[in-house]
């Protein structure tokens, strides 16, 4: 369980990027954070694991303030994936490997790299797993560091928009990937996104951000074209589509 | 190594890690043949038997002089400042991000220069004589070192405060490298401008290196340094290994990456500044012998560390070697050779593209 509680982040103490930030998501939810760039979508996620500190406000996972742990303690609770991985020349058994870094103190036990195999394996990862991941394509890379995340055992997952320089096949995968870790791993997941379909077919509830506030949240009765328009000033309609809500722009 | 385990999910782990430590132990096997073989050979030409024998103290006094006394301490020098500058030089490259950083590009060896061409201009530091050699050496070492070392801890210290006013950023701390840099060599060149003859010669041998002229106490804490520099960079490799990922997802996994970065730094540029204090500038070594191993290892700090320090060892044997031998008895600049072997083999290294796929 991840409660925010009201959280206010500023660069400057007169301009703030975060305004009273509140919202909850239970175990097992994907939460969508939507609205406009730079409406402080990726900015709130960096606050949510202290990458950058919030200046007032709790991040609370399971009854403990994130915001008070140490860097270390953060990281056994939260996992973040950035919008754009770095690719090195480290082999992708190796970057998951790095997921267990939390929990190694001199060296990794047996117990971590039985951790990182069955990742390895649940995610039918093998293949590539002995490459170099600045040889991966774009989806294998999001998919290795997704499974980097995974090996942070965290309570709460964060990504931030993990399809932006995907194909839509991965776009697809990816997505489907995050639904059932969500799932089967019972973890709390926000995902920055900006594909409204996508995340309204990947995710259970839905966080408009807009003018540094929380616009709206709540499930499939927030994604209506009135609050979708509010929010990105451009007219919409959603429609369904075998049973599934659909958003078409009107312009 | 870190690696002691089966593998279940038909990923053979262990045979990818067994040839990064096969690696580790070549290089190491190189080292001790060169080093040997640097012992051994000279104008005075010493069978390798009759080396073994004098460094245990055996074999005739002259080779046990010689030996010992002459060679030993030149060889030890080169190791441990090759491991040093590389050393250095590869924990630069990883904090701040960039493949150019080194001692010689965030201006390091630049103040240690200036530190030495004040001792010797202003200090009296500067006295010529000649040597069996035909060249010129600074008269009075141990001043030189200290005012060298001083200037460059200097510039580090400088560069860190800079930083840390801007968080610490790399961008900022290579930026007041470069430009602190070029303060010092333009300072540098004021003073050989300004000074005589005599302190101009001392000023421009200072800078061309010279393993020969570290003392066997000037070995001891330049060994001291470097290992304890070594131990602490070890202890730090899952950092550096986080921080291969970006910076974000390294703080997403518990690095503190400032703290890191402001002590690796610190840490690294101690050890180059003791060194270049003791043996003048040696550049090259610390640039290139990471980026040669990266070719074989990959960017693992678990393996890049101590490959880069071996490699660097080897690379500056094997430059100290050629620099006695090709004209012997002259002894020929090590700076100069270290950047004429070390080029080329960078280049084709670069463009032959070694040991480019992990599974290869």
């Amino acid at each position: 369980m991840l409660k925010i509680d009201a959280l206010e982040f500023g660069y400057r103490s007169n301009r703030k990027i975060l305004d009273h930030i509140e919202f909850d998501v239970a175990n097992g939810e994907c939460v969508a954070i939507l609205g406009n760039n730079g409406a402080g979508k990726s900015t709130m996620l960096k606050c949510l694991n202290k990458i950058i500190s919030p200046q007032k406000g709790r991040v609370v996972v399971n009854e403990a303030d994130i915001l008070k742990m140490t860097r270390l303690d953060i990281a056994k609770n939260t996992a973040y994936v950035a919008q754009k991985s770095e690719g090195s020349r480290i082999t992708a058994y190796d970057a998951i490997l790095l997921g267990r870094k939390p929990y190694i103190k001199l060296a990794p036990k047996k117990e971590d790299y039985e951790i990182v195999e069955k990742i390895i394996a649940s995610m039918s990862l093998e293949k590539f797993s002995l490459r170099y991941i600045d040889e991966l394509s774009g989806g294998e890379l999001q998919k290795v560091m997704i499974a980097r995340a995974l090996a942070q055992e965290p309570k709460v997952l964060l990504l931030d928009e993990p399809t932006s320089c995907l194909d839509l096949k991965n776009q697809l995968e990816v997505l489907k990937l995050i639904q059932n870790i969500t799932k089967e791993k019972d973890i709390a997941v926000v995902i920055v996104i900006h594909d409204l379909n996508l995340a309204l077919r990947y995710c259970d509830r839905f966080l408009f951000l807009k003018d540094n506030e929380i616009f709206c949240y709540g499930g499939m009765d927030v994604m209506t074209s009135e609050n979708i328009g509010a929010v990105y000033q451009v007219p919409v309609t959603v429609e369904s589509y075998q049973n599934q809500k659909v958003v078409i722009p009107l312009t | 190594m870190d690696n002691k385990k089966k593998t279940a999910c038909g990923v053979n782990y262990d045979q990818y890690v067994h040839r990064k430590v096969l690696t580790l132990v070549t290089l190491l096997i190189l080292t001790f043949l060169t080093a040997l073989f640097a012992i051994s050979a000279g104008s005075a030409d010493i069978p390798v038997t009759e080396v073994l024998k004098a460094l245990f103290g055996f074999g005739a006094a002259k080779n046990v002089l010689v030996t010992v006394n002459i060679r030993l301490p030149r060889i030890l020098m080169a190791i441990i400042s090759g491991i040093g500058l590389a050393a250095a030089g590869c924990v630069m490259q990883s904090i701040l991000r960039n493949p150019l950083a080194s001692a010689s590009t965030l201006g390091i060896s630049q103040g240690a220069s200036f530190g030495a061409a004040i001792a010797i201009t202003f200090l009296g530091g500067g006295t010529v004589m000649g040597n069996t050699a035909d060249a010129v050496t600074v008269n009075n070492p141990y001043l030189t070192s200290t005012c060298a070392f001083l200037a460059s801890m200097f510039v580090t210290f400088v560069i860190l405060g800079l930083s840390k006013a801007r968080k610490a950023s790399p961008e900022t701390m290579i930026l007041a490298g470069v430009a602190l840099s070029s303060l010092f060599a333009g300072a540098t060149a004021l003073l050989q401008y300004f000074s005589s003859d005599v302190q101009m010669a001392a000023i421009v041998f200072w800078t061309f290196g010279d393993l020969g002229r570290a003392s066997m106490q000037n070995i001891q804490v330049a060994a001291v340094v470097t290992f304890s520099a070594l131990i602490y960079f070890m202890f730090n490799r899952w950092n550096y290994n986080a921080l291969e990922c970006g910076e974000h997802t390294a703080t997403g996994l518990g690095v503190n990456v400032s703290r890191v970065r402001l002590i690796g730094m610190t840490v690294a540029s101690l050890t180059a500044a003791t060194i270049v204090s003791f043996v003048g500038i040696i550049s090259f070594i610390g640039l290139i012998a990471p980026h040669i191993m990266r070719r074989f290892v990959g960017n693992d700090y678990r393996y890049l560390l101590p490959a880069s320090a071996l490699m660097g060892a080897l690379m500056l044997l094997i430059s100290d070697t050629f620099a006695r031998l090709i004209i012997s008895p002259v002894i020929l600049p090590i700076g100069a050779i270290t950047s004429f072997l070390g080029a080329p083999l960078f280049l084709y290294l670069i463009f032959k593209g070694v040991g480019h796929h992990a599974e290869n």
